[in-house]
């Protein structure tokens, strides 16, 4: 893998200075910021059609931003041509908010897609077909390679998802809206993958979504890779944990294209704003 | 006023700029010969039957008008030369991509709207693949190289179906028929006749893929997408024939 150049700090997977995005008239985005580093976790939280999914596609350069700058890597793609941004790009890991996968290829062929179609990877074909079985293990549906994913129920083509953005081992994950649609116990199947997949490869994860229980998971359970199991993370870093816990988890919650909230888990709890507030089940 | 004119002018400026990025791409790599293969066979194959169906009974219909009208003349022995400048000239080029675009401009709006509508494109594009090279350029080439085929095929089965009536209303021969057919065909003829389909197959693929590449609003969207697609190529087919006919009208 390239070098990332250097005009940030080394370690910065994703900044966003004062990113706006407006379509006509209408702003997606009012100016927002921050930062990822390696192994950092950002759950966004906000109602439908307050910005998420936009803030997503302008980290990829799907979407331009109208003002302010987009580093990827610490290179600045605020400007980039859409050919220049391809290799770029290939290079983060995207689920989609229903998967985003091509219906007319197979799933082993979807998973495949991102090693055989990058520039960046040449890889024999023999080694496609292990990585995309080992992605598709990993999410427990290496028996689906030769199906369709018009063929698979909602929470399986939201795993193939999750296998297809992960497949080339990408330092920076982006999932959109993960267990959208789905019921509680496949969506925390897809969260429980999440937190898997972060703390085995150690990759940063920006995560938008409306459901405040995902952001909970990420925040307060790792994966422990002796015992295979998820466990809640221990404020002090008990002797059983292996491993350093994952850093801390920032929230974010949005509001028609604004950021109405940064924070910790704590303060995020602790918050009076009545939107706020609505995404935190209220304990008795 | 201006805002009035502001959303076609802007959307024709779009439609060149794909149609520029699409052709540019035929000269860069990567090429995916793989997908121009699959379409060839969904535009070119799959179309097959239908071309046939409809040049033969289009080839049909004029010789049955044509010999009437050209007893009035004593003139039935032309009939063969009547039929095969009409297919060639203009009925082949016209009637094929006419079909085509009513299967193939619509297919291929409807396939890139879904794809659009269910994030597919966005994907595509996320996943380090330009859609433009990935979908749009294996399309227009696919038409480019089976449209013309297609309206060899049209004119000659039309052709047959002439000789059929010819044989049997007007008790022409085999060699009087197809004579009279291959003597009136000149350069000129062969070269607008495919010519025309060439320029046909560059209209019918980007308005399909352009319709279907900015669909927007779901299901409806592409309901939406996939007539306007074959409503503006189909209109288009029409002007561009008459601009083409005009011009190789003047040159003989």
């Amino acid at each position: 893998m390239p070098a990332p150049q250097s005009d940030s700090p080394a370690a910065s997977l994703l900044r966003m200075e004062s990113v706006t995005v407006s379509f006509d008239d209408l702003v997606a985005l009012q100016p927002l910021s921050f930062e990822m580093q390696a192994g950092d976790t950002r759950v966004v939280l906000g109602a439908a059609g307050s910005g998420k999914t936009t803030l997503l596609k302008a980290a990829l350069g799907l979407v331009k931003a109208s003002r302010g700058r987009v580093y990827l890597f610490g290179q600045d793609i605020t400007d980039l041509g859409e050919r220049a941004m391809y290799d770029i790009r290939s290079r983060v890991g995207v689920l989609f908010q229903e998967g985003g996968l091509f219906d007319s290829i197979t799933v082993a062929e979807n998973v495949a897609y991102p090693l055989v179609n990058s520039k960046r990877l040449h890889l024999p074909p023999a080694e496609v077909d292990h990585r995309v079985e080992d992605a598709l293990r990993f999410v427990e549906l290496e028996h689906t390679l030769e199906k369709y994913p018009g063929e698979l129920s909602g929470g399986m083509r939201r795993r193939v998802g999750i296998a297809r953005a992960v497949v080339t081992e990408p330092p920076l994950v982006l999932y959109d809206s993960p267990t959208a649609g789905l019921d509680p116990i496949t969506a925390n199947t897809i969260m429980a993958l999440i937190v898997r997949e972060r703390d085995s490869q150690n990759t940063a994860n920006l995560i938008v979504t409306q459901r405040y229980q995902d952001g909970q998971v990420m925040a307060n359970f790792r994966y422990n890779r002796s015992s295979g199991q998820l466990e809640p993370i221990s404020p002090n870093g008990s002797a059983a944990n292996h491993g350093s816990n994952p850093r801390p988890t920032v929230f974010m919650v949005m509001k028609e294209g604004g950021v109405v909230f940064e924070g910790s888990q704590a303060e995020l709890e602790a918050s009076t704003d009545s939107y706020v507030s609505k995404f935190v089940p209220k304990h008795s | 006023m201006l805002d009035f004119l502001k959303p076609p002018v802007a959307a024709i400026q779009d439609f060149f700029g794909l149609a520029g990025l699409a052709l540019r791409n035929v000269f860069r790599a990567p090429h995916y010969t793989d997908d121009i293969a699959l379409q060839m066979d969904i535009i070119g194959v799959g179309s097959l039957p239908i071309v046939i169906l409809t040049g033969f009974f289009s080839g049909l219909v004029i010789t049955m008008q044509m010999s009437r009208a050209l007893a009035q003349y004593g003139a039935t022995g032309q009939v063969g030369q009547i039929v095969a400048i009409t297919l060639a000239r203009e009925l082949g080029p016209v009637l094929t991509a006419l079909l085509v675009a009513g299967r193939n401009a619509s297919g291929i709006a409807s396939e890139l709207g879904s794809m659009k509508v269910t994030e597919q494109i966005d994907a595509m594009r996320a996943l380090g693949t330009d859609p433009i090279q990935k979908l749009v350029t294996p399309r227009m080439i696919a038409t480019a190289v089976m449209l013309p085929l297609l309206t060899i095929i049209a004119d000659f089965v039309g052709l047959c179906g002439g000789f059929i009536i010819a044989s049997l209303t007007l008790n022409q021969s085999a060699s009087e028929y197809w004579t009279s057919a291959y003597q009136a065909l000149e350069y000129n003829d062969i070269v607008q006749g495919l010519l025309k389909p060439f320029v046909f197959a560059f209209v019918i693929s980007l308005v399909g893929c352009f319709y279907g590449l900015r669909t927007s609003g779901g299901t409806q969207g592409v309901g939406r997408a996939t007539t306007e697609a074959v409503v503006v190529a189909s209109v288009w087919i029409f002007v561009i024939t008459s601009l083409l006919t005009r011009i190789f009208v003047n040159l003989t």
